[in-house]
């Protein structure tokens, strides 16, 4: 199989967002479609206990020829995917660069702290503040909100891979995630997880 | 069909390292797999289930780590090939059996799969299993990626077999559940036919007893075994070594490490300066080749976690062949190169690079670098693990931090290993004072319960989930009543394991392979050790709160509270509310509430949040799963619970 060229090799991108939200089968997907393009990928994550609650983070190493480690060294990412917009900030202080673009859901989930109210939630305005100046292009989006209108919030996930395609840096496509999900979805499943591939896909492009 | 048993051989897929050892292992012709849930390990044992029947695999999850162990022993001892597998600490509980299983040897293939957590990702330590290798006289292999995972996995089965010795297979958290392509080798088709054979030569290793008597001639054959299998790892292509003919530095690794290693020459541009020997046999080491590439250079760096086990041999190996290698001078954890704690990754060993050779390095300008972790530290505020909305865990810890309040807030209950763990942090109330390993919140109660005759007057609590219950609880708890300590016991029945994924255990009425089988009561067996017995439902506080009330006023020996309750994720309650839940704003107190928001402050689940711009609770309709317990624990009667038809 000849793959195409990627812009970087490894391209680097860091998924990230609450436990719960469903990081991990977003990593899988986007990999399997990516595998399926020919590339060797490594993805690593940490789930177990991190998932309670607590920031998640997936690396995925995209390359043609390669494996990588399976943690992306510092200020090398190229693309954070986010399913939740502080997690982004979070990313970017540790794997950002002034290159760096980011994807990122709108919707907030709230740390314990701030629910308790020892610590504060930034506004809207600050999160979009910090991603300007800490990127060389951003896209927010309304994963949940449209994943509530198709009835089910766990549908961000697919959402924000439907945007990540849209992207553009990567060369994968709607036929790519039909047949990754194939691995893992059936039936009635797989038609909701299509559409909200497909809603992703427009939002960024809108 | 599961991607695993895909019979192409040259097929390509995206595994999880444990997914590629449990591909390995089917190309070996596994017959029976065992172990007992732990993170980063589970997935292996879990996945080997799913396909058990199209491959004829027996399955089990035991009721803890050593018969897990003795479980796959006995199929090796019967001619069959057998894979346990387990987290590091799991490899303590099997460890009594394990001294004794390498004296004994073993005889179809058998390997050991300890997936160790380095920066105790999702654990309560970073226990090494590597030095058991070591003490036990055992061959110990590390995978260095994911196509290593499987075919490594695979080849020892067959070093067992030629060695009639058990070997352990080492993983780590970012091997086990990392990812990456894996090509398919063939599956066999096996025909093995159970069958131990003890009629012949009391000492002959395939038809005698299988002992680890007579001590001394048993030992002496295992160290055979071990030098049998240096002479095999001498040639082994696990090992290999990358880099310049003349390296200024030869980094010695393995397993993760290695991948970070190879990063770092990356980063800083230096494969043509420093050499990387990467060892998948890392007990016992091959000295031939060790001795080959220990004479290249004179400074040598080792990258490896947790604790400095590779370079410990590998000084002692150096020094011992000094005369052929001459002096070396090692960059490792005891030099203060690299940290003796938590996990490694590229960064460190682009730090320890830069400062052995004297380079520069900055990944991106310091002006970026510092203003996007100020906005970080200012606007991202930490996350905290919590209990998941609807927890029963949140409403039990409740209940028990009050009990404990009225009672006069000087009693204090010990931990044990679960999601409850947590509770030593706000999202359970810090309600644990003590967390240790499986079992031993029971044992530490019943310690504490015998401290009167010292002038102890605290009242003793001790907490153990379900699956912990069967895996180390009942000993402890016999021990408690038998020497009628006072303690009692809230045993937190979540209706399954739910920490590692929801499998199986003694007190279900079914097991991993989808048999009905008899469910162990877990109440009866409390009464029949001989303590007093409550059983309540957590999300009734009330309750629940005068049953354990009054469970501690009752000094005359243990007792035992179990809190039932499906765990929100499980497949009972997953996607299903009970509740609407609405939040009265013309009844909520707000700030004024109980100190200040009290529900939001104290309460603290996630799908209950604060509205700054009202100045009220408000119900995140997203987040919440209808569990109705915030309606009980609002003291203005302001969260009203509609029943979901």
């Amino acid at each position: 199989m000849t793959t195409a060229k990627l812009v970087h090799d490894p391209y680097n991108i860091v998924i990230t967002g609450v436990g719960g939200q469903g990081n991990v089968m977003a990593s899988r997907i986007l990999s399997n479609m990516l595998v399926r393009k020919g590339y060797r990928i490594t993805i690593g994550e940490t789930f177990g206990a991190s998932q309670r609650g607590g920031s998640v983070m997936s690396h995925i190493r995209v390359s043609e020829s390669s494996v990588w480690s399976p943690q992306i060294p510092s200020g090398k990412a190229h693309l954070v995917v986010s399913l939740e917009p502080i997690e982004a900030i979070r990313v970017l202080a540790r794997y950002g660069n002034p290159e760096v673009k980011v994807v990122s859901n709108i919707r907030p989930i709230y740390p314990s702290g701030v629910i308790a109210g020892e610590a504060v939630y930034p506004s809207d305005t600050e999160v979009r503040q910090i991603l300007q100046k800490h990127t060389s292009r951003y896209w927010l989006i309304k994963a949940t909100e449209e994943a509530v209108k198709m009835g089910n919030p766990i549908l961000g996930n697919i959402i924000m891979v439907g945007a990540t395609a849209a992207v553009g840096d990567l060369p994968i496509s709607r036929d790519d995630f039909i047949a990754a999900l194939s691995l893992i979805f059936s039936g009635d499943k797989r038609e909701k997880n299509i559409e909200a591939f497909e809603r992703g896909f427009s939002s960024l492009q809108g | 069909m599961s991607y695993l048993i895909d019979p192409v051989a040259g097929a390509t897929y995206l595994l999880m390292g444990n997914e590629a050892i449990v591909r390995g292992a089917l190309e070996a012709g596994v017959n029976v797999a065992s172990g007992y849930p732990g993170t980063p390990s589970s997935e292996i044992i879990e996945n080997l289930s799913r396909i058990a029947r199209e491959r004829n695999v027996y399955v089990e999850w035991s009721s803890n780590e050593k018969v897990a162990l003795e479980v796959a022993a006995a199929a090796s001892f019967a001619g069959l090939r057998a894979l346990c597998a387990m987290k590091q600490n799991g490899v303590n509980v099997a460890s009594d059996f394990l001294l004794h299983l390498v004296y004994s040897g073993t005889r179809g293939g058998i390997i050991l799969v300890s997936c160790d957590d380095p920066g105790a990702l999702s654990s309560v330590n970073e226990g090494e299993s590597r030095y058991f290798a070591r003490q036990l006289e055992m061959p110990l292999l590390e995978p260095g990626n994911f196509q290593e995972a499987k075919d490594m996995t695979k080849w020892a089965f067959e070093l067992s077999e030629e060695l009639k010795q058990i070997v352990m297979l080492r993983s780590v958290t970012r091997m086990s559940h990392a990812s990456g392509n894996v090509t398919y080798g063939e599956l066999p088709n096996t025909k093995r036919k159970a069958e131990f054979k003890f009629k012949g030569f009391i000492l002959d290793p395939d038809e005698g007893i299988i002992s680890s008597a007579p001590v001394e001639w048993r030992h002496k054959e295992q160290q055979n075994k071990l030098n049998r299998a240096k002479e095999i790892f001498e040639n082994s292509p696990f090992n290999y070594y990358e880099g310049p003919e003349k390296p200024e530095l030869l980094i010695i690794t393995s397993s993760a490490c290695y991948l970070y290693s190879r990063e770092a020459l990356d980063v800083l541009g230096l494969k043509d300066r420093v050499g990387i020997l990467k060892l998948g046999t890392t007990w016992p080491l091959p000295p031939k080749l060790l001795t080959k590439y220990l004479a290249k250079t004179d400074k040598v760096m080792i990258v490896e976690e947790v604790i400095p086990f590779l370079e410990e041999n590998v000084k002692v190996l150096a020094a011992e062949k000094a005369g052929e290698v001459g002096i070396k001078k090692f960059y490792g954890k005891n030099e203060g190169f690299l940290p003796m704690v938590g996990e490694m990754n590229p960064d460190l060993v682009i730090n320890a690079l830069t400062s052995i050779l004297g380079i520069t390095y900055t990944s991106v300008p310091q002006e970026y670098d510092q203003s996007a972790k100020l906005s970080a530290f200012v606007h991202a505020p930490v996350r905290d693990q919590v209990f998941c909305p609807g927890c029963p865990h949140r409403a039990s810890f409740f209940t028990i931090r009050k009990a404990l309040e009225l009672e006069g807030g000087n009693g204090f209950v010990c931990g044990d290993i679960g999601c409850y763990t947590m509770a030593v942090r706000p999202t359970g109330f810090e309600t644990l004072k003590t967390v240790h390993s499986m079992g031993s919140g029971m044992g530490l109660a019943s310690g504490f319960g015998k401290l009167d005759q010292f002038g102890m007057e605290q009242p003793v609590l001790a907490v153990c989930g379900d699956s912990t219950f069967y895996h180390a609880v009942i000993p402890a708890l016999i021990n408690a009543v038998h020497n009628k300590s006072n303690a009692t016991l809230v045993i937190l029945d979540n209706g399954g394991t739910a920490m590692t994924g929801f499998q199986p255990h003694p007190g279900q009425d079914f097991n991993v392979l989808g048999e009905t089988v008899p469910a162990i009561d877990m109440a009866r067996i409390c009464q029949a050790i001989g303590a007093r017995v409550e059983i309540r439902n957590p999300f009734e506080l009330n309750d629940t709160l005068q049953t354990l009330t009054e469970l501690m006023e009752d000094k005359r020996g243990v007792k035992v509270l179990i809190l039932s309750q499906f765990c929100a994720l499980s497949p009972q309650r997953r996607g299903k509310k009970n509740y609407e839940m609405r939040v009265d704003e013309t009844l909520c107190l707000g700030e004024e509430c109980g100190c200040g928001r009290f529900c939001t402050r104290v309460f603290r689940c996630p799908g209950l949040v604060w509205n700054k711009e009202k100045g009220k609770a408000e119900i995140d309709q997203v987040i919440c799963v209808g569990c109705g317990v915030c309606a009980d624990v609002c003291p203005r009667g302001a969260i009203n619970r509609k029943e979901v038809a």
